[in-house]
């Protein structure tokens, strides 16, 4: 199909989601700075919110009655609160992290290692 | 405009053709207006320091004084620090004017002239300001100077505290108004000065001045500009800018400026209707769009354009005046004066305005015409909501609607809302144009 | 659409396509800072896509929060935490090796996943271009206070929010007294260090 004259759907929001969450999953994994993985959990939190939005759309799928409606978009409300909220948390313990050892490397974080 | 072209042109060309055409008018008037800004700030300086200012370049008041400065600032060398980040370096300064650019785009300049209509501008224009702090802190962060990064943190610090008393001093007209259209905030003004939601209430009365500190913190301006403190700082985020890119950043500053101004009048200033209503109580009033134009209305818009206007650039005469007369904050008291007074005091406002608004439907002197055909204008936009989520919380509003008696006066408000330029996005049809579908 | 373009189909090539490009860059980028200003491009872009979705009340809601608050605050972290300049942090070649493949197997399955259901498509037959017509805030407002929607539709019945949402805002006070605590300054008292003992 032409993505320039035919109406896209659900479908490519999903695509352009699913590009959004792997980047956050390979950004956490590959990162070592903490800030970095904290980064990549924001890529993963907004891909996933796509799908949300896009389901929520009537005008996206073939059969509208199946769409979330405002329900998707609620959900995508919650999820940034979320999503802010956790980012604060999670900043506070960068933050002590590096008071503590000077560095924010997540692999010298292993006195808990066994 | 895109339909009315689409004629006699390709669709796709008419519809480019609309976009570009508002986004030169919006370019001119963002460009045109840092130029006179800047002439502004030296005559006011001058004359607050008992100097004359520029009296050369251009004739007898140096008219021509920024034109000449920006010539100088096109010829210097554009200087880059070797520590610097190359990329975000040269970024920074346009990320900045984009985002105060953009929020030009869903701002209304008269009854329904705006780029793009949104049932939602107030709230795209706070958050898309709230992003012109990103390309300050881009560009303290990339220069790798120590000045460049105090004053980077100093405005991230301050940016995103004064956010939230900003948001709140902006919920209380919303909140009248029971909507997030600036358009339909605007058009409920009309009518004399007593209409202006400043007069709305005591609350509204103070939050209007809890409104201008909070924005004149949130674009930097003294007493507020700790991001680039001279006599601390060198000069805070810019120190290691030169040229071009430095003109940059000061255009970002005296749009962001222009538009809390245009927003302060919008939102407290009635907007672009004048303190006497002449076009109303005459008859000419913007009436729709393209099918019902008349010239009239459309001489009653261009006034409102140039009302508008005169508001915002008193507003930005008003900043110049306060930051040369006020001494510069200390961050504690920056962040002080946040968190200890604006935001409890917006907070006070809010409640308060709320409890005025339940009390006293029509604001502070009761009046006969309680902001009438807007009220009907905003249930009508809210319809769809309406029909499955009950109507009983707008009961007092509807008596209040019912008993101005200016029915009349209320249709031709209710069609006057849709404007000629708001039908750009022919895709999206935002509540005001739905609401010209069910009148014509 | 007889070779027009689609307006809305535009716009969402192109803010995806920046979506997309963007978190790449901020996988391949070394650069603390740089990372956190892609990230800013691909969330700006997500922005854009929530309101070619007709959720414009959430795509502003994600500029005013992700855009302008988040990850300022982000910065602002980096900021705190960079030890000179420009953090850069190398990952091993076994760890891009490993994590690539990971990466790769996982966004072909879910590639296919979002292609897989006929129905999700395109929009509804008849209609020429996936409207975006936006949502009246309102709405959204009317279901956080407990409102149940009645959409009238065959399939799910929409609910009203007001325990999320109450649920919500007491979570959002924990994690202020929270994080406020965590990060604050504690100050060690240490005998042998003179400016204490004065």
């Amino acid at each position: 199909m032409n993505l320039l004259t035919d109406p896209v759907g659900a479908s490519h929001f999903m695509a352009v989601g699913a590009v959004m969450f792997v980047c956050g999953v390979v950004c956490m994994a590959t990162k070592r700075n903490g800030l970095g993985i904290l980064m990549g959990i924001e890529l993963v939190i907004n891909g996933a919110n796509l799908n949300f939005v896009a389901f929520g759309s009537e005008f996206l799928r073939r059969n509208p009655d199946y769409a979330l409606g405002v329900d998707g978009q609620l959900i995508a409300l919650f999820v940034i609160v979320l999503a802010a909220a956790e980012a604060a948390v999670a900043l506070a313990i960068a933050l002590n992290y590096y008071n503590n050892r000077a560095t924010i490397d997540v692999d010298r974080a292993d006195e808990l290692k066994g | 405009m895109a339909e009315a072209l689409s004629q006699y042109l390709w669709p796709s060309v008419a519809y480019l053709l609309t976009g570009i055409v508002h986004a030169l008018l919006l370019l001119g008037l963002v460009a045109v207006g840092t130029v006179i800004f800047i002439w502004m700030e030296r005559k006011i300086a001058g004359r607050i320091q008992d100097r004359l200012g520029p009296t050369r370049v251009g004739g007898k008041f140096g008219w021509l004084q920024t034109v000449a400065d920006g010539l100088k600032l096109a010829t210097k060398e554009d200087t880059m620090p070797r520590d610097a980040d190359p990329i975000l370096f040269k970024i920074a300064p346009y990320v900045a004017l984009c985002a105060s650019y953009a929020t030009f785009i869903v701002l209304p300049f008269a009854t329904g002239w705006s780029a793009v209509t949104s049932s939602i501008s107030i709230f795209l224009i706070i958050a898309i300001l709230g992003v012109e702090v990103f390309g300050v802190i881009l560009a303290g962060y990339s220069s790798g100077s120590k000045w460049s990064l105090f004053g980077a943190m100093r405005e991230a610090a301050q940016v995103v505290s004064y956010e939230v008393p900003l948001g709140l001093c902006v919920l209380v007209p919303v909140m009248i108004a029971g909507t997030m259209d600036l358009n339909v905030i605007g058009e409920m003004q009309r009518g004399w000065f007593t209409n202006w939601l400043v007069f709305h209430d005591p609350f509204t009365f103070l939050v209007f001045f809890v409104y201008i500190t909070c924005a004149t913190a949130s674009v930097n301006r003294a007493p507020f500009d700790l991001a680039e403190a001279e006599s601390e700082l060198v000069a805070g985020f810019h120190t290691e800018y030169s040229g071009v890119r430095w003109s940059v950043f000061f255009m970002a500053e005296y749009n962001s400026m222009l538009l809390v101004s245009f927003l302060a009048s919008i939102l407290f200033l009635g907007g672009w209707h004048g303190p006497i209503p002449i076009f109303t109580s005459t008859g000419i009033a913007y009436e729709s769009s393209a099918a019902a134009f008349s010239w009239g209305g459309f001489l009653a818009n261009v006034a409102g354009v140039a009302n508008l206007l005169f508001k915002g650039f008193a507003g930005v005469a008003i900043m110049m005046w306060v930051r040369w007369t006020l001494p510069r904050l200390r961050i504690d008291q920056v962040m002080r004066t946040c968190l200890k007074y604006c935001t409890p005091l917006a907070c006070f406002c809010f409640l308060g305005a709320a409890i005025w608004t339940w009390a006293f439907p029509g604001g502070m002197l009761l009046k006969a015409e309680p902001y009438a055909g807007f009220r009907e204008a905003d249930e009508m936009a809210l319809l769809p909501v309406a029909n499955s989520a009950g109507t009983e919380a707008r009961g007092d509003f509807d008596e209040s609607v019912q008993s101005s008696g200016l029915a009349s006066n209320d249709s031709a408000l209710s069609q006057s809302l849709p404007g000629e330029l708001a039908s750009q996005d022919d895709n999206r049809r935002s509540p005001a144009t739905a609401l010209a579908g069910g009148d014509n | 659409m007889d070779g027009h373009i689609n307006w809305h189909s535009f716009y969402f090539l192109l803010f995806g396509l920046t979506a997309c490009v963007f978190s790449v860059a901020v996988v391949l980028t070394g650069s603390i800072v740089r990372m956190a200003f892609y990230l800013t491009l691909c969330l700006g872009a997500t922005a854009g896509l929530f309101f070619l979705a007709g959720a414009g009340f959430v795509g502003a809601m994600q500029l005013l929060i992700y855009v302008g608050g988040t990850l300022v605050l982000l910065i602002f972290g980096v900021m705190l935490t960079a030890q000179g300049p420009f953090v850069n942090m190398k990952t091993r070649a076994g760890e891009w090796v490993i994590g690539g493949a990971a990466g790769l197997m996982l966004l072909g399955l879910l590639l296919q996943a979002a292609f897989r259901v006929e129905e999700w498509r395109g929009p509804p037959e008849g209609v020429a271009t996936a409207t975006a017509e936006n949502a009246p805030p309102g709405e959204i407002g009317i279901r956080m206070l407990g409102k149940p929607g009645d959409n009238g539709k065959a399939v799910g019945k929409e609910s009203g929010y007001l325990l999320p949402f109450e649920i919500v805002s007491v979570h959002l006070l924990v994690v202020l007294i929270g994080s406020a605590y965590l990060a604050r300054t504690k100050r060690r008292r240490r005998a042998s260090d003179p400016a204490e003992s004065t």
